[in-house]
C-alpha cells in the first residue's frame, strides 16, 4: 500500500473516487444554497420586472464582462493543471496553479472596482440609498425607487456569496500550490488538484448565471 | 480475563487529546453521544419550567417575554442540537461503517470537525440563550426575527446555522462511504436497512440544510445590511422567508424520523427473531420519504397568506407522503406476524414507536387536511401531533437504538429491569403529557400563549403531570446506563444473537472495526427458521443464561474487567 493511502482505504482508486464522491456532494448542498438565492432573484424579477431593469442598467457591463472573461481563462488553466498532474509535468502545473490564483485575484479586484463604483453612486441598500441618474424617467418616486433598492440587495447578495466562494478556493488553491511545489502530486495521486478543480468550476458556473440575469437583463 | 483483554477503540488510548483528536468514528459518536445528551437535558428544563406555568390557567411563574423565551430555547435546542444530530451522528456514525463493513468513514477528518463546528453552534446558541434569550419561537420567521427583533435572534440563528453545517459534512460522509466502501459481497439490497434510512436522510440533509443557510443568511443580512428581502417595507416578501424556512424545516422533520425508522425497523426483525417483511418495500419508502417530503413544505402555510391554489396542491401531495411511512408501518406489523416476539427493552421502544407513529402520522392528515387545518392551526393539536412524531417517533427510536447497541458500544449490558420499567414510564408518561393537548387543541386551546381559557386547566394539569413522568422517565437511563458502564454484566460479542456485520466483531469493537475485512455471503436478517416447541434461538439462549445466573438484571459482573 502506497503512502498517500489512508487506512481505511483498500487502493488508491478507491480512495480517488471516494474524494471525488464527497466533492460532487458537496456541490450539490452548494447548488441548494444558491438556488436560494436564485429564488428570491425569480421571484422578486416577476413581481418588478421595470425596476429589475432600471436597476441592471447601473451596472457595468464592460467590468462583467471582462471579469466574466477573466474566470473563463481561469477555469481553463484549473483543467490544464489537472491534466499537467495527471502527466507528471510538474513545472507546468506549478505554473499553471499560480496563473489560476492570479486570474482568481484579479476578478475579485475588479469586482472590488464595482463595489466602490456603488458605493459611490449611492446604489448599496440601506439608508442611503438612492437612485440619482435613473434611466427610465418614471423611477422617481420613493415606492418605485425601493423595488430597484430590491434589485440592488439581490445583486449584492449573490455576487457578494460568490465572492467569498472566490475568496475560499484561492485560499485552498493556495495551499494545492504550496504542496505542488513541494512536489507532493503526480500521475498515481492528484486528488486534491482534482476536486479543489471541480470546485472552481462550480464557482465559475456560478458566474455564468449570475452575469447574463444580472447584467445583461436590461 | 484481564491478560487476554483485547484492544479495543475505548481502551485504545486514554489521553484526553486521544478523544478531542480522534478519527476514529466509534469515538466521535461518543463525543456526540455525550454532548447531544447534555442539549437534550437542556431543552427538557425548559420544558419543566413551561409546564410549571402551565398548571394555572394565569401566567403567574414567569412573564409572558420569558415564557416565549423558554419554548423558543425548548424548540431550538429539541430541534437542531438533539434531533437532528441524534441518531445520525451517534448510532449512523457508530454503525453505519460497522453494518456495510467498513474500517471506518470515508472521510474521519471530516467527520472530526463536524463535531466541531456542531459544538461551536451550540454553544453560540447557548450564550445566545445567557445573553438575553430569544422569543422567535424556533422558526424565527420574519418580521419577529427581522424588523421586530428585540432579542439575541441573531446569533441563536448563527449558532443554528453553522450547526447546520456539520450535519451537512456527516451526510456527505455517510453518502460517500455507503457508495465506495462497502464490504466485498455487501450489495445495497443486502445493506441493513439502517443503512438505507441513514442513506435517505443524508439526502434530505444535503438538499435541505443549505436553504435553511440561506434563509438565515439573508434575514442576517437584513438586519446588519438592510437587504430588505423579506421587509415589505422596501418591496420584500416575509412569506419568502417562510417558503425557504419550511422549505428544510419539513424535510428535517423526516431527518428526525427516518432514522428512527431505520432502527425500529432493526429491532423489530431481531426481536422476532425473523426476516423483515418486505425488505425492498421498506428500503425504497426511506428514499420515497426522502423524495416526496420536499414536496409538501407548503401545509406550513396554509393561513399565512399563500394562494388557495397553492394550499390545495400542497394538501394534496401531502396525503402523498403518509403512503411510504404507511408501508413500513404494515411491513413491520407483518414481520411480527407469526414471529417468535421477545419484549426486551429495545422492543418496547420499538413497539411504543409504531403506535405513537401511528398516531402522530394519522393526524398529521388531519393537518394536511386544508380545512381542518384552518381550525386547529396554531393550537395544541399540532403541538401533539408533532410531539408523536419527533418524540414518541424519533425519540423512542432513539433510545431503542441506544439500548440494542450499548452493549456493543460500550461491551457492557445496561440492566434489563430498569430499562424495561423506564421503557413503559416514558410511554405512559409520554401519552399523559400529550394526549391531552390533541383535546386542548381541538378544543381551541392556541399554543405559544402561558395564559388559557380556565376550562382548559384539567387537561393540562394531566398534561404537566404527564411531563413528570416523562422526566423521571428520561433520568432512569441516564443513570442506569452510565451505571452499566463499570458494574453491568460483559456483553459478549452479540447478546441478542442478531444479523449484521456489526455483531460479527468484539464489544467493543477494536480500532479498525473488523479484525479482517469481512465478505458477506448472505441476505440482511437471515435469522434460521423457527422450529416450533423449543423456542428460538435466542429463548435457547436467554434459558442458558439464566440457569447459569447470568440474565439478573442487576446480576454483578461474573469477571472483573480491569483497566489495563
Amino acid at each position: 500500500m502506497s503512502a498517500h493511502v489512508a487506512h481505511h482505504f483498500d487502493d488508491a482508486e478507491q480512495q480517488f473516487v471516494t474524494a471525488n464522491l464527497g466533492m460532487w456532494l458537496f456541490l450539490a448542498t452548494e447548488v441548494m444554497f444558491f438556488s436560494g438565492l436564485f429564488a428570491a432573484y425569480t421571484i422578486y424579477r416577476y413581481l418588478y420586472p421595470e425596476a429589475f431593469h432600471e436597476g441592471s442598467r447601473h451596472l457595468d457591463i464592460v467590468l462583467g464582462t471582462i471579469n466574466t472573461g477573466v474566470l473563463l481563462l481561469s477555469s481553463l488553466t484549473v483543467a490544464l493543471s489537472v491534466h499537467a498532474a495527471q502527466t507528471n509535468q510538474r513545472k507546468l502545473l506549478v505554473w499553471l496553479l499560480a496563473a489560476t490564483i492570479v486570474l482568481g485575484a484579479v476578478f475579485l479586484g475588479i469586482k472590488a472596482v464595482e463595489y466602490s463604483h456603488k458605493f459611490h453612486e449611492g446604489l448599496v441598500p440601506g439608508a442611503g440609498f438612492e437612485l440619482r441618474h435613473p434611466h427610465d424617467e418614471t423611477f422617481t418616486d420613493s415606492g418605485r425607487v425601493r423595488q430597484v433598492e430590491l434589485f440592488f440587495a439581490v445583486y449584492f447578495a449573490m455576487t457578494g456569496f460568490h465572492a467569498v466562494h472566490m475568496i475560499i478556493g484561492l485560499g485552498i488553491f493556495i495551499t494545492v500550490l504550496v504542496l505542488a511545489i513541494r512536489g507532493t502530486f503526480h500521475s498515481e495521486y492528484y486528488t486534491p488538484v482534482e476536486i479543489t478543480g471541480l470546485y472552481w468550476h462550480f464557482v465559475d458556473i456560478i458566474w455564468i448565471f449570475l452575469f447574463p440575469l444580472l447584467y445583461l437583463v436590461a | 480475563m484481564a491478560e487476554t483483554l483485547p484492544r479495543n477503540y475505548l481502551n485504545a488510548d486514554y489521553s484526553i487529546w486521544s478523544w478531542f483528536l480522534t478519527k476514529d468514528h466509534k469515538r466521535i459518536a461518543i463525543l456526540y453521544l455525550i454532548s447531544i445528551t447534555l442539549f437534550f437535558f437542556v431543552g427538557g428544563a425548559a420544558a419543566v419550567l413551561f409546564r410549571l406555568e402551565l398548571m394555572t390557567p394565569k401566567g403567574d411563574l414567569v412573564i409572558s417575554e420569558n415564557y416565549n423565551k423558554l419554548f423558543t430555547l425548548h424548540g431550538i435546542i429539541m430541534v437542531f442540537f438533539f434531533l437532528v444530530p441524534s441518531i445520525p451522528a451517534v448510532l449512523g456514525n457508530f454503525l453505519l461503517p460497522m453494518m456495510i463493513g467498513a474500517r471506518d468513514l470515508a472521510f474521519p477528518k471530516l467527520n472530526l470537525f463536524s463535531w466541531y463546528v456542531f459544538m461551536i453552534g451550540g454553544i453560540i446558541s447557548i450564550i445566545a440563550i445567557i445573553v438575553g434569550g430569544v422569543d422567535t419561537g424556533w422558526t424565527f420567521y420574519t418580521p419577529y426575527s427581522s424588523t421586530y427583533a428585540n432579542s439575541q435572534v441573531l446569533l441563536a440563528a448563527i449558532g443554528v446555522f453553522i450547526a447546520g453545517f456539520s450535519t451537512i459534512m456527516t451526510a456527505v460522509n455517510f453518502i460517500a462511504t455507503t457508495h465506495t466502501m462497502r464490504a466485498p459481497g455487501m450489495t445495497w439490497f443486502r445493506m441493513p436497512l439502517f443503512v438505507w434510512a441513514m442513506y435517505a436522510t443524508s439526502l434530505i440533509i444535503l438538499l435541505g440544510t443549505p436553504v435553511l443557510a440561506i434563509a438565515i443568511v439573508l434575514v442576517g443580512l437584513e438586519r446588519f445590511f438592510h437587504l430588505g428581502i423579506f421587509d415589505p417595507a422596501l418591496g420584500g416578501d416575509p412569506l419568502l422567508f417562510q417558503h425557504l424556512f419550511w422549505f428544510y424545516s419539513h424535510p428535517a422533520v423526516y431527518i428526525m424520523l427516518i432514522p428512527s425508522q431505520g432502527v425500529v425497523s432493526e429491532l423489530i426483525t431481531c426481536f422476532s427473531r425473523k426476516r423483515v417483511f418486505g425488505y425492498a418495500f421498506i428500503a425504497f419508502s426511506s428514499l420515497a420519504i426522502a423524495v416526496l417530503g420536499f414536496l409538501v413544505w407548503g401545509h406550513h402555510m396554509f393561513v399565512s397568506g399563500q394562494s388557495a391554489t397553492a394550499g390545495m396542491i400542497f394538501s394534496f401531495l401531502s396525503m402523498f407522503v403518509a403512503v411510504p411511512s404507511a408501508v413500513k408501518v404494515f411491513n413491520w406489523t407483518a414481520t411480527l406476524y407469526k414471529g417468535s416476539i421477545h419484549f426486551d427493552t429495545p422492543m418496547l421502544y420499538a413497539l411504543g414507536f409504531i403506535g405513537l407513529f401511528t398516531m402522530g402520522g394519522l393526524t398529521g392528515i388531519f393537518l394536511a387536511t386544508l380545512a381542518v387545518d384552518v381550525h386547529v392551526h396554531d393550537t395544541y393539536f399540532v403541538v401533539a401531533h408533532f410531539h408523536y412524531i419527533m418524540v414518541g417517533g424519533a425519540v423512542m427510536g432513539y433510545l431503542g437504538g441506544i439500548h440494542f447497541w450499548w452493549p456493543k458500544m460500550t461491551g457492557r449490558m445496561y440492566p434489563e429491569g430498569w430499562g424495561r420499567i423506564s421503557a413503559i414510564l416514558i410511554f405512559v408518561g409520554f401519552n399523559l403529557t400529550f394526549f391531552p393537548q390533541f383535546i386542548l387543541g381541538y378544543l381551541g386551546m392556541p399554543r405559544r400563549y402561558h395564559f388559557y381559557a380556565d376550562e382548559f386547566q384539567v387537561l393540562n394539569v394531566m398534561s404537566s403531570a404527564g411531563a413528570s413522568i416523562l422526566g423521571i422517565g428520561y433520568l432512569f437511563p441516564l443513570g442506569y446506563l452510565l451505571w452499566s458502564l463499570r458494574y453491568g454484566r460483559p456483553a459478549g460479542d452479540n447478546p441478542w444473537l442478531a444479523k449484521g456485520l456489526e455483531w460479527t466483531t468484539p464489544s467493543p469493537p477494536p480500532t479498525s472495526n473488523f479484525l479482517e475485512t469481512p465478505i458477506v455471503r448472505e441476505p440482511a436478517y437471515n435469522y434460521p427458521p423457527l422450529g416450533d416447541g423449543e423456542g428460538d434461538d435466542l429463548r435457547q439462549e436467554k434459558i442458558r443464561r439464566r440457569r447459569q445466573g447470568e440474565w439478573h438484571p442487576t446480576h454483578p459482573p461474573r469477571e472483573k474487567v480491569t483497566s489495563s
